[in-house]
């Protein structure tokens, strides 16, 4: 039995590996070939580098990634704190609208704030989709989720040592940066993280509502694969593989057992 | 003394994220159903019309979403119970290795697909290798089989992760309980593990289901273009892809998805309640 489930698990972590491993290879082809390869070459790396349109994508990513996940932590994190003091149907009715976007498949929240955003922009001129609708869009997706990770570590704060620095003369808003913000600290971090993750990996919201301007880095991965596909991706695919392996594996050799974070 | 607060309860604090969701979440919403359910002339029923003429293809993405989330659920299991039997370090490790895959682009992942599956592809050349030339070759790709493929790789991990999220939270005394009371290896799983893990289970499904009946990137890469589901007949609707640009066709096939998952959610919380006792294993 024993020996079985290891042959299983084997098995489903080649079917997991397998098309990575495929990607890996294939971005060392000295061919043009996605379906054979001929030799090895670093060729797609050098012309990777050289390809302005996905380095400006990828400077796109990260700069909607890092502001969309600023701007929902604070908000997520400010509703999360007034949420945590809600009761009864009040609280039942933000955390249904929280979880709206996180249940909606995204091709629906995409297409409903691109209704939004056609029908908003059709009253001004030359106005198109692009940095704006975009950001707008990732803020939107981003912040339920920091919601959901701010307020378990808020339901699991005692409520008692806020109120014991009351009691001992502190104002309200220094007891709130200084016992408060620390303790729910981690959670804000972890919603910052899956924030900035999310956005970065987003397509399909992207998709829809970044119009022809702005790109960011799935879109432009997605316009190339309609093209001819280049091995280019397969270089870019691997670099940026190699760079996440490394810091997971960095951050879990330093963890302590059983922190282990989820991606929803 | 007193009145026990809790800290940050001020109503302000609500106020951006009120804003800001009723704005981009709400009347978003609204407006899908606005649509839907309006053309040129104001108020039809002629969009809603349109779900008839393309029941073979709801059917279809239906169905394969469900195949899809069954395969998971099976494949799941094992590995996820295996894992929550493992010490603490595999445990890490193998949580880390399910999840890696998905920081690759899922595009780039889903076209290696291609490269292993397509007639001339990593599979076929080897078993020519294997039979001579001769050897005609496996239709593996552009068909149902390859999209659920798709599926079934791409949503995988978040079938694993929260099951095994659930079973990490059964307390091994009940095991060794049951079992001085008598109980064989069957009823264990049957009675004590399986349930237990029901929360898990249901929010794999979930996760599983509700991206699986929505896709519409794994159909065109892998479906070979002939099948579209659902998903892609929205994506064409509304960027005219195939050259009819119609929000309203479109809107109203994305309230038939979200009425789907609407009612499919409510069966899940009902079957839910039965094992509430055993805690969440949810994710979200």
């Amino acid at each position: 039995m024993k020996t079985l489930l290891k042959i299983y698990n084997v098995l489903i972590y080649i079917f997991l590996y397998a098309p990575i491993a495929v990607i890996i290879l294939f971005s060392f082809n000295s061919g043009s070939s996605r379906a054979a390869f001929e030799g090895f070459s670093l060729q797609w790396y050098a012309e990777l580098l050289e390809d302005e349109v996905i380095l400006k994508s990828l400077y796109y990513s990260v700069i909607i990634a890092v502001v969309s996940a600023l701007v929902a932590t604070l908000i997520g994190t400010l509703a999360a704190l007034g949420i945590n003091a809600l009761k009864g149907w009040k609280k039942s009715v933000f955390l249904s609208v929280n979880n709206i976007p996180v249940v909606n498949p995204d091709i629906v929240t995409a297409i409903s704030m691109m209704i939004l955003f056609v029908f908003a922009l059709s009253f001004f001129h030359s106005a198109e989709m692009g940095f704006g609708t975009l950001l707008i869009a990732h803020i939107t997706f981003n912040i339920p989720y920091v919601v959901l990770s701010v307020l378990p570590k808020l339901r699991g704060m005692d409520h008692n040592i806020y109120n014991a620095a009351l009691d001992l003369g502190c104002k309200p808003v220094s007891a709130f940066v200084k016992v408060v913000i620390p303790q729910i600290m981690p959670g804000i971090i972890s919603g910052l993280i899956m924030a900035f993750t999310l956005s970065l990996d987003d397509f399909v919201i992207s998709y829809f509502n970044s119009g022809s301007t702005f790109q960011t880095l799935p879109i432009t991965i997605y316009s190339m694969t309609k093209k001819p596909y280049s091995l280019k991706l397969n270089a870019l695919s691997t670099l940026l593989f190699a760079v996440v392996m490394l810091l997971m594996l960095a951050i879990n050799l330093k963890k302590s057992p059983d922190r282990t974070k989820k991606k929803a | 003394m007193r009145k026990s607060v809790a800290p940050g309860g001020s109503r302000a604090n609500l106020i951006p994220y009120s804003g800001w969701m009723t704005l981009f979440v709400l009347i978003p919403i609204g407006l899908v159903v606005y649509y839907a359910f309006t053309g040129v002339n104001g108020f039809t029923l002629s969009n809603i019309g349109w779900i008839w003429t393309y029941r073979k293809t709801l059917w279809l993405s239906v169905e394969l979403a469900l195949i899809a989330t069954v395969l998971c659920l099976l494949l799941a299991y094992p590995i996820a119970y295996g894992m929550s039997r493992a010490s603490a370090k595999v445990q890490r490790n193998a949580t880390l290795f399910i999840m890696l895959p998905m920081w690759m682009n899922f595009l780039v992942r889903t076209y290696a697909w291609m490269t292993i599956l397509e007639d001339t592809g990593l599979i076929n050349s080897a078993l020519r290798a294997i039979f001579g030339e001769d050897f005609s070759g496996l239709r593996l790709i552009n068909n149902h089989g390859a999209i659920v493929l798709g599926m079934v790789y791409n949503f995988l991990p978040y079938m694993i992760l929260p099951i095994y999220t659930a079973l990490t939270k059964i307390s091994y005394s009940l095991v060794e309980a049951s079992r001085d009371l008598g109980a064989n290896g069957a009823q264990i799983f049957g009675r004590i593990i399986l349930p237990m893990s029901v929360p898990g289970i249901i929010s794999g499904i979930t996760m599983v289901f509700i991206p699986s009946i929505s896709t519409f990137i794994i159909s065109k890469i892998l479906g070979g273009g002939k099948d579209f589901l659902i998903g892609d007949l929205i994506e064409d609707y509304f960027l005219g892809n195939s050259g009819v640009v119609n929000y309203n066709i479109g809107a109203a096939l994305s309230l038939v998805i979200m009425v789907l998952i609407l009612v499919a959610t409510f069966f899940m919380n009902h079957f839910d309640k039965d094992a509430k006792t055993s805690g969440g294993g949810s994710l979200v």
